[in-house]
């Protein structure tokens, strides 16, 4: 919302030489942000021009610039007074002959951007051809300001080339925006904004003038008649509480709005449009109270306020053809004729037009609800939707309309009608029972009860005495009627504290006692991640969303869990609409880019939730707010949300280790993947063994290790990627990954580790070396050594894997180093000559392995 | 060896007499002091104290003195060995030292080619600083509370007095899931985190939530469709908006040094009433107002302070809803954006490189800041 400050000076008060950035300050103050500052930073020459012609110049950049001559009249300016002005302009949204804003050498813009005739695209252009942005006049710059479209074609009659522009748009003045919070509906107006000023200025006595503080004349019952017909109330609320209607006839149509209004609309931010649209749309500005201009010749019956009935459409001011839904609230034309959407957008058929002589002005007062579900529902956010979503002040809505309807007859040559039409449904506002200790009690500020009283009355409450509670704690306080937010004492406690300064609010340590640190679960996860980085990988955060393509990608077989993902109803874009259920089907992507970046050597991982909504996604409940829901809607509630295991995912490409001075590098491969989970789990000091697996998408079958907990859990999978993934997502060949569930190896690791003893004895060594079939996995044939060898075995080591020649084909050697040890003795040969062969025996009879 | 022959003139046996007994040293040390090499000296001390050397066989020659002549000789030829030995020994050292730090030169190598062969691992910094942040909370007594990501429309709005039609849950960019009516979404904030804790938990409450939100932002500079936010609420008899300044102001000096202040002003949030926005004293320019100066601060664009995020006593609606007494209990929220934090804390210019996982950007910090 914003506010020259001429305007507010109408209405407070202004801090002696107060300047924009302070009356921003002040608002900061009652917590009304800044936005920004508008205006009063700008030095001219800045003037009306007349473009007289212009030549397209296509230029080496693609661009086609316009080599523009300018008349810019008697403008008071030595160097360019009544001589034509070459300018390059960039936009094209303008013709010859139209009026436009010239900036001339000497002037410094906002921002202190100082113009001089320069050279550019081999021209000198004197000054430039603006645009909203550049002169603060908004945020524009979708082309350049053509004046009969920012104006009006009326007002834009009536300026002429040289005119100084500061003073026609306003630029003089410094304008302050400020940021409105939902809660503060009467802010979006000056009369509010001032208010708050006033507030911020210690609310001095006399120093703020209601501007609704007008004469209205008593409510006739000649007047057009109005009927409010809400037949299906939303939550108990009807859709229209108050309806004021006036008429002004006989206003001619040729008057444009004064020039005063014109550039106040532009400050704003508006547009001036005709009188009678400028006069609503100032009176909105002004009071907060939208208003709506109907042309009386467009009417036919009384104005019925109703619901929307099924299958119903109206054409809206910005041409669309709206279905209407039965919650829409509509003003209709004797009940039958939609005219408008309540409190949201006019139809076209009853609109003023340029012919339009009498006029209807409605001021009414709409439910908050409705107009927000219309809005939403229609995709319309106009300025007064905007408004009445966040409540406007029923009690304004008179006065309104009262200055609507002097400002028609004043500047439009209309006469009003006698009759006052206002139907008043509305309840006024209940006291509420407030304890004035209860604002210290929530700000932890000490207030005394004559400044919470103080502070109340100044917001426009009135407060009265209730003889309840000791000491006559109790007062009875009514809100005024701009303050719908205002309810109960929380509300109170924040305006006092508000009013007072919230930077009188000490700062208090608060000192929990029983706090337990970081949960197991928490550190794991650490652990686990400081684990991935220590064994060399790189942790990156990939977005969760992924292409429907995706699970082919991968090869994931048609019953595989992984292809039943959520789907997002309104993705970003329509590509990725799904949310990932693994996280290296998020991390490609960053592979991909990382490698498009030019690094050859890319090992990364991700830690995070994957979206496991199984075969088909559940229902939550909505429950009430007004209690705790009962246990069983908590229950369902919980249930609904899908299952979000929390897992880690590493990709890898290029050298593991680098090749250098030492020699030759090495590439990353299966290994290292397998490596990298066993480092996790080992960092949790969680067992894990180790399978081969030759069906698990997206891994090639021969290279993919299934790893498990020591009872058979799933932990996840490591080795390399099928080469038709790999040629499907467009990775580098043989790069290698892995995925598992953070979550298991977390619950593994829960039980604090039971420390073994370890013996002191010397270990015995004996070396063996194993053929076996090609088929048989190491992992079983260590399994089986391990189970032969009995407890004195302390490891097993594989030293050595060898195919070839000098061994039977379609098998291979495993060499292996066994260690034992005794917790109490010196082994002798034999003891362990005794062991190994046990074990050796145990690989036999497991394995077929055949002892060299 | 010959026996004792008690006739024999000790002047008379050659091999003991001083002045050969004294050549035979210096001979000796002669040769000593000219070896070059331990394998020199080894010669040397063969030669000289082997068992052919002259002094061995002087030696050798005593048993066949008289006993009165037998002490003096004895001395004498024990002496000479004596000076030899010493020799011999301090001579061995210099060459072994010599040796051992010849040793040394050769074995050198220039250290400063690449010693790393394999990369190093680096963590996120999003994670580092969600990290940091939970950790100035745990030692405050404060616990960390997580949730999911799909969450309940009932927990990310509803609950959180975000009604269907709150103007506030306009201006939140939401995902929904197809269905639209299935009443999930990918959470907009953490917050539904708290709700979860005050409907599961007794107060006193006093917890932190870090974690991943999402809003339906297209990626540029300043916005990210996937971003993390962390949040603190603290339910407990008699909490005050002073208690709420009070932890913002323990936190800001841990994030961002001991002399850090802070401002507070009014605001609204649906979640809490009374709200409070926190700016904090600028860590980079202290507080110097550089507005339309040369080159007005970078990290606080020349205010002087830093907008740290919104804050308030919690709605008494949402207790309610939490099954807590607002009469008995009261508490506070406050919350902050950890790419923010980032941001400012670590000179991160943009958001683009936090999110798209250029390994470049978190090698730079490593394991921990
Ligand atoms: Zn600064």
């Amino acid at each position: 919302m914003r506010m020259p400050l001429s305007w507010l000076a109408e209405y407070t008060d202004l801090a002696p030489g107060a300047r924009g950035a302070d009356v921003a300050a002040s608002l900061v103050r009652v917590g009304l942000e800044e936005e920004d500052l508008h205006g009063g930073d700008i030095t001219g020459p800045l003037v009306v021009g007349r473009v007289l012609s212009f030549e397209l110049e296509p230029q080496k950049n693609g661009k086609t610039i316009r080599w523009c001559t300018v008349d810019v009249g008697r403008n008071g300016q030595m160097l360019t007074e009544g001589k034509h002005q070459e300018i390059v302009c960039g936009a094209h949204n303008f013709e010859v002959g139209d009026l436009v804003v010239c900036v001339l050498p000497g002037a410094v813009l906002p921002g202190g951007f100082a113009i001089a005739a320069r050279k550019t695209y081999g021209h000198v252009s004197n000054g430039m051809i603006c645009a909203e942005d550049e002169i603060g006049l908004g945020h524009d710059h979708e082309g350049i300001i053509v004046l009969s479209r920012l104006l009006g074609a009326e007002k834009a009659a009536s300026v002429e080339p040289g005119d100084d522009a500061i003073a026609l748009l306003g630029l003089g003045e410094e304008t302050v925006e400020t940021n409105v919070t939902p809660d503060r509906g009467y802010c979006f107006s000056v009369r509010g904004l001032a208010r708050e000023y006033w507030h911020a200025q210690g609310s001095p006595e006399g120093g703020y003038r209601d501007p609704a503080e007008i004469a209205v004349p008593e409510a006739t019952t000649g007047g057009y008649a109005v009927e409010l017909k809400d037949e299906s109330p939303i939550e108990g609320n009807d859709g229209c509480d108050r309806y004021v209607a006036r008429i002004v006839r006989g206003i001619d149509p040729t008057r444009p709005s004064p020039a005063w209004m014109s550039k106040r609309l532009t400050q704003m931010g508006m547009r001036p449009i005709s009188l009678a649209v400028d006069v609503t749309n100032y009176v909105m500005l002004a009071l907060g109270q939208p208003l709506h201009a109907f042309d009386v010749d467009r009417l036919s019956g009384s104005i019925v306020v109703r619901r929307a009935r099924g299958g119903e459409t109206l054409k809206t001011l910005d041409d669309v053809e709206r279905t209407l839904h039965p919650d829409d609230l509509l003003i209709t034309d004797g009940g039958e004729q939609p005219l408008a959407i309540a409190g949201v957008m006019g139809g076209a058929s009853s609109e003023v037009t340029d012919t339009t002589t009498d006029v209807l002005i409605e001021a009414a007062h709409f439910d908050p609800t409705t107009v927000a579900r219309s809005s939403r529902r229609h995709r319309l956010i106009t300025e007064a939707s905007k408004r009445f979503e966040r409540g406007v002040d029923p009690e304004v809505t008179a006065a309104a309309a009262q200055l609507a309807v002097d400002l028609l007859v004043e500047h439009g040559g209309g006469t009003v009608d006698p009759d006052v039409t206002d139907v008043d449904r509305t309840t006024g506002r209940t006291a509420y029972l407030l304890d004035v200790t209860e604002p210290a009690r929530i700000v932890g500020v000490d207030y005394p009860r004559e400044r919470v009283v103080g502070i109340l009355r100044d917001l426009g409450c009135r407060v009265e005495e209730s003889g309840q509670g000791a000491d006559e704690t109790h007062v009875l306080v009514t809100p005024p009627s701009w303050r719908p937010d205002l309810v109960d004492a929380p509300d109170y406690a924040e305006e006092v504290a508000r009013i007072d300064g919230y930077n009188n609010i000490p700062s208090i340590t608060p000192t929990p006692s029983d706090g337990r640190g970081l949960t197991h679960g928490q550190k794991a996860r650490r652990v686990v991640a400081d684990a991935l980085a220590g064994a060399g990988l790189t942790e990156v955060l990939s977005y969760p969303f992924v292409s429907e393509e995706l699970a082919d990608h991968l090869m994931l077989p048609a019953d595989d869990d992984r292809r039943h993902a959520v789907r997002l109803a309104n993705p970003l874009s329509e590509e990725r609409p799904l949310l990932r259920t693994s996280i290296l089907a998020s991390l490609v992507d960053t592979l991909r880019r990382n490698v498009a970046r030019g690094h050859k050597d890319v090992a990364i991982y991700e830690l995070g939730l994957v979206f496991r909504p199984g075969a088909s996604l559940g229902t939550a409940p909505i429950p009430g707010v007004a209690s705790r829901p009962d246990a069983e809607t908590l229950t369902r509630l919980y249930a609904a949300v899908p299952d979000q295991p929390r897992r880690a995912g590493i990709l890898a490409t290029g050298q593991a280790e680098q090749a250098g001075w030492w020699g030759p590098g090495r590439a990353a491969d299966w290994s290292d993947m397998v490596a990298a989970v066993q480092a996790a789990a080992a960092a949790l000091a969680v067992p894990v063994v180790v399978g081969n697996d030759a069906g698990h998408a997206p891994w090639h079958p021969g290279r993919c290790a299934r790893i498990t907990l020591a009872d058979g859990t799933l932990v996840g999978h490591a080795g390399e990627l099928h080469p038709k993934v790999v040629a499907a997502l467009d990775l580098p060949a043989r790069t290698v990954a892995a995925e598992f569930d953070v979550d298991v190896l977390v619950a593994a690791s829960a039980d604090p580790v039971q420390a073994r003893s370890f013996s002191s004895f010397p270990p015995a060594m004996t070396d063996i070396a194993l053929l076996v079939a090609s088929d048989v996995a190491a992992a079983d044939v260590e399994a089986a050594l391990r189970s032969g060898a009995g407890e004195s075995l302390e490891s097993v080591v594989l030293f050595d894997v060898y195919e070839g020649e000098r061994i039977e084909a379609g098998h291979r050697s495993l060499a292996y180093r066994l260690t034992f040890r005794a917790p109490d003795r010196t082994l002798t040969t034999d003891e362990v000559n005794g062991f190994r062969d046990a074990a050796v025996a145990a690989a036999t009879s497991a394995t077929g392995a055949i002892q060299r | 060896m010959s026996g004792p022959n008690t006739n024999y003139d000790p002047v008379e046996v050659s091999a003991l007499d001083p002045a050969n007994v004294d050549a035979a040293v210096q001979d000796a040390l002669t040769a000593i002091a000219a070896a070059a090499s331990l394998d020199d000296l080894k010669a040397v001390r063969i030669a000289h104290q082997g068992e052919k050397s002259p002094l061995a066989l002087a030696n050798r020659e005593i048993g066949a003195l008289p006993p009165s002549a037998k002490a003096e000789a004895g001395k004498r030829v024990g002496q000479a060995r004596g000076r030899v030995g010493q020799a011999l020994t301090a001579r061995q050292a210099e060459l072994e030292t010599e040796r051992d730090e010849r040793i040394l030169v050769e074995e050198r190598v220039d250290v400063t080619v690449p010693a790393l062969r394999r990369q190093l691992g680096a963590r996120h910094p999003i994670e580092l600083v969600a990290q940091r942040l939970v950790d100035a909370f745990v030692g405050m007594g404060w616990e960390v509370a997580e949730g999911p990501e799909l969450e309940s429309e009932w927990l990310n709005f509803d609950a959180l007095n975000l009604g269907p039609d709150h103007p506030a849950r306009q201006m939140q960019d939401t995902f929904f899931l197809d269905p639209v009516d299935s009443g999930l979404v990918l959470r907009t904030q953490t917050s539904p985190v708290q709700i979860r804790t005050m409907l599961e938990k007794e107060p006193p409450i006093y917890i932190v939530a870090p974690g991943k939100v999402f809003r339906t932002d297209d990626l540029d500079a300043t916005h990210t469709p996937v971003f993390h936010q962390i949040e603190c609420l603290a339910i407990d008899k008699g909490l005050t908006m002073a208690h709420l300044r009070g932890a913002l102001d323990a936190f800001v000096r841990i994030m961002f040094g001991e002399e850090t202040r802070t401002r507070v002003r009014a605001n609204y949030f649906p979640f809490t009433e009374p709200s409070m926005e926190t700016d904090f004293l600028c860590f980079a320019c202290h507080g110097e107002e550089t507005w339309g100066s040369a080159e007005p601060c970078r990290t606080c664009g020349g205010s002087g302070w830093i907008e740290l995020g919104g804050s308030g006593m919690v709605n008494r609606k949402v207790l309610r809803t939490c099954g807590i007494d607002p009469d008995v209990y009261s508490g506070f929220a406050f919350g902050l954006g950890i790419e923010r934090a980032l941001q400012l804390r670590h000179g991160v210019q943009g958001m683009h490189e936090i999110v798209e996982g250029d390994v470049r950007f978190s090698q730079q910090f490593g394991m921990g800041v």
